[in-house]
């Protein structure tokens, strides 16, 4: 701190030091329910490997974590676990939808399915595909990287305006792209 | 609490320095603690009840499983699903045949061409449809290549349950280098929606059948690589041999089927007991186990990875050039060309997407066996364009109520090392 | 063209090599249980794969069990228990597909049920049928009686309605605050 009580060089280069160590070492939850699941395998898989983008550690525990990938189907019964889960894990965190199922309910616009976890969760990135291929995830990957740098997520938004949480499900955001 | 505990009948409680024993309250015999516990006291201490809720790091899907335990051991336990339920039976009455194929993809997803082509034998069943010959080479060979890959992964994740981490990324390359055959077949890795009622979406390429070829031989060298890795080796054995055994009546009571009741000595194979496409003309084994335990089941799965690969080279061998659709006006999808460029195609195209064509009043149950076991599909028809009840009897329904019976009086990891074996694949358990 | 035409490759030889067993099935069981049967419907003259026997209520368990346990017809494996929903009255069928082991028959047994009629158990012919009977309640609302555990199996607890009816709309969504706690008076 300088003597007038600006900030000083070092402060100034700090929040994007922790930006870049944050968006290069996203730790994921996969949170893998149905067919999109293998799809998230083989991306996890030596074929293509996700963990050359830093997500080495996949962490069950939501604690660990702070990228969560949904996905598959999240339906009636599996939505409130999903929003547990979600509320377990601490800021800042990023909510990856993979697949058709769970950006949109996919192929299935039938009682049981939720249509989109962005009725459950507030959502950083969408990524279409039935399943989608790897690279389309390992695409998705480094475009949430990308908004994680620009900072217009929905966690750092949260951080920046001092806000909680969500704790109710969360309300419609159709369209993708979060509030900066 | 009682005075044992407290140590008023001499327990000197003194401090650092004093040995264990010496600290024991008198009265108790030496290394022991006695602890009398009425089983049915939920405040109890010593019983714990966990929920191995639907989100686990048993990577196979969904579904939860409350348990009593007593230090590691599963008392007592419930098994609950549901979180991936897609009322697939309830699209079937919604959605045209056609247009269900999509559907049946997502049932047991690692293998999902099996699904498409039980799904499209039962509805031409229905219809008294005859595909051509060529048609039935392709469904045959895309079902083996199917099947391997399923117990690829399903062994591949039994062993990461268990711990062993590297067999799984050697055999999910396999299945990496099977999908790129199953693109080259129709264009998708994993939902390929391939077969039509009639006939297939598109021709396998040309010199496919090589590739298969080059395939079986590189899955030969991975199959031996996993039964050196993991056959003999002391701890996969330790955890897996005795561990969630069966027993063959058991397994008849439960209608098991596919490889979790081979192993349990149940002798039958649909392919061989009731044939259908051309497996009698296929010359394989069927491999059958003798302890019904989780090793076994293992043993079944690999061995029954190289009868596939045999019945694939047989296949190889056999398939001829020839058409790949039936004539049948019903179904006949018209080609591309035909529809650019005669009216009557383009009327024909359009009304089979339209409004889809009309199956003959009847009922039919189709079984198959899938990879996992008898995948059936009982389609009840009142004419129309679409069923009056789709039902899909997936083989992991009835093997998934078998883990309470195989996991109680076992450890909490030996039930994670019994669902493994058992292959659930919440697709065709919830549909 | 339909499900009597013989395709080889399709099961069409069935009716060469099973007819004359279900032949000889179709008259020993009328003759046993005559009355208790609604119909036998076979696949000579209707539209199915396999006979089906229509049976009353009251007699289905002591037909399961004899069929799978007299020599002749030794139908001991379950492959399929699930129910139907006609619109007429009687509303519900209730659909056994049941396989012969050692000889590769299927047949198929059907029980018409009434709306609000509750249906006999038969966890004591199969004990694989606990949750097949659940899935029916859940989905079409049939009770059965003496049934262990009968709730919800594929359905959030708290559900309302019974979804493969016909009358239950396909997008008809319901959406829960909280996931079910674990129970335990089930562990006792």
């Amino acid at each position: 701190m300088a003597k007038d009580g600006h900030a000083s060089f070092l402060t100034t280069r700090l929040e994007p030091f922790i930006n870049w160590g944050q968006r290069h070492a996203m730790w994921p939850l996969p949170f893998g329910t149905s067919c999109c699941g293998i799809e998230m395998m083989a991306t996890l898989c030596s074929d293509y490997d996700m963990a050359r983008f830093g997500s080495e550690a996949i962490r069950f525990s939501p604690r660990q974590a702070d990228l969560i990938i949904c996905a598959g189907i999240v339906n009636s019964k599996m939505s409130p676990i999903l929003k547990t889960v979600y509320d377990q894990m601490s800021e800042p965190k990023w909510v990856m939808s993979f697949g058709a199922c769970a950006s949109s309910g996919g192929v299935f616009p039938v009682y049981s399915v939720t249509q989109g976890i962005d009725n459950i969760i507030p959502v950083d990135i969408y990524i279409p595909g039935c399943p989608p291929s790897p690279d389309a995830v390992l695409y998705g990957l480094l475009e949430l990287r990308e908004r994680i740098k620009r900072g217009e997520t929905h966690s750092q938004r949260r951080i920046r305006e001092n806000q909680p949480a969500p704790m109710e499900y969360s309300s419609i955001t159709r369209g993708g792209a979060p509030q900066p | 609490m009682d005075d044992k505990y407290t140590g008023s009948a001499g327990y000197t409680g003194l401090g650092q320095g004093a040995s264990p024993a010496a600290r024991m309250p008198t009265g108790v015999p030496e290394g022991r603690y006695t602890v009398e516990h009425d089983p049915d006291d939920l405040w109890d201490d010593s019983r714990v009840i966990i929920n191995l809720g639907p989100t686990h790091p048993a990577m196979h899907g969904s579904f939860r499983m409350v348990a009593k335990i007593n230090g590691e051991t599963i008392e007592k336990s419930y098994c609950e699903f549901g979180y991936t339920h897609r009322a697939k039976e309830k699209l079937g009455e919604n959605r045209t045949y056609h247009q269900f194929v999509v559907f049946t993809d997502r049932l047991n997803y690692c293998s999902a061409l099996i699904n498409n082509v039980a799904y499209s034998m039962a509805v031409e069943k229905l219809m008294g449809i005859e595909v051509p010959e060529r048609c039935t080479w392709i469904r045959m060979m895309a079902c083996e290549i199917s099947r391997i890959i399923d117990h690829l992964i399903c062994v591949g994740i039994g062993a990461v349950d268990v711990g062993a981490f590297s067999y799984f990324l050697y055999g999910f390359h396999q299945r990496e280098e099977a999908y790129t055959l199953i693109e080259q077949l129709c264009g998708a890795r994993l939902t390929t929606s391939y077969t039509r009622i009639g006939g297939l979406m598109y021709d396998a390429p040309v010199g496919w059948e090589d590739n298969v070829r080059s395939w079986i031989k590189e899955t030969r060298r991975v199959t031996d690589e996993m039964d050196r890795l993991l056959t003999t080796n002391k701890i996969f054995c330790q955890r897996t041999q005795n561990v969630g055994k069966f027993s063959k009546e058991q397994a008849l009571a439960f209608s098991f089927s596919g490889p979790s009741a081979r192993a349990s000595g149940v002798d039958w194979d649909l392919r061989r007991d009731q044939p259908c496409m051309f497996y009698p003309q296929m010359d394989f084994d069927v491999a059958i186990g003798t302890h019904g335990d989780v090793h076994d089941r293992y043993l079944v799965r690999v061995e029954e990875m190289r009868q596939s690969l045999k019945i694939l080279e047989q296949c190889c061998d056999r398939i001829q050039k020839g058409p790949i659709w039936t004539e049948d006006k019903r179904v006949r999808i018209p080609a591309k060309q035909e529809v650019y460029t005669s009216m009557e195609a383009m009327i024909h195209h359009f009304k089979f997407f339209m409004t889809g064509f009309d199956v003959p009043v009847g009922e039919a149950y189709t079984a198959f066996e899938g990879a996992n076991g008898e995948m059936g599909f009982y389609i009840v028809s009142k004419g129309g364009p679409s069923a009056h009840r789709m039902r899909i009897r997936g083989p992991s329904f009835w093997h998934y109520q078998a883990l309470t019976p195989m996991a109680e009086g076992g450890k909490i990891a030996d039930m994670i090392a019994t669902l493994g074996s058992i292959n659930i694949i919440a697709g065709e358990l919830d549909r | 063209m339909n499900v009597s035409t013989k395709i080889p490759t399709n099961g069409g030889w069935w009716l060469d090599k099973y007819g004359e067993a279900w032949k000889q099935q179709i008259e020993a069981v009328k003759s046993k249980f005559g009355g208790a049967l609604e119909e036998v419907r076979d696949p000579w003259t209707y539209p199915t794969d396999v006979p089906i026997i229509y049976v009353k209520k009251d007699s289905l368990i002591q037909l399961l069990e004899f069929l799978k346990t007299d020599p002749a017809f030794a139908y001991s494996y379950l492959a399929d228990y699930t129910a139907t929903d006609e619109e007429v009255s009687p509303r519900f069928e209730l659909v056994f597909n049941l396989y012969a082991m050692d000889r590769g028959h299927r047949i198929r047994v059907k029980c018409r049920l009434e709306e609000g009629e509750e249906a006999p158990t038969c966890i004591s012919v199969w004990p694989g049928a606990d949750w097949a009977e659940r899935e029916i309640f859940d989905m079409f609302g049939v009770r059965f009686t003496d049934h262990p555990n009968l709730r919800r199996i594929l359905m959030d607890y708290r559900w309302v309605g019974y979804p493969l009816r016909k009358d239950y709309p396909i997008d008809g969504f319901q959406l829960f605050p909280d996931a079910e706690a674990p129970d335990p008076e089930r562990l006792k």
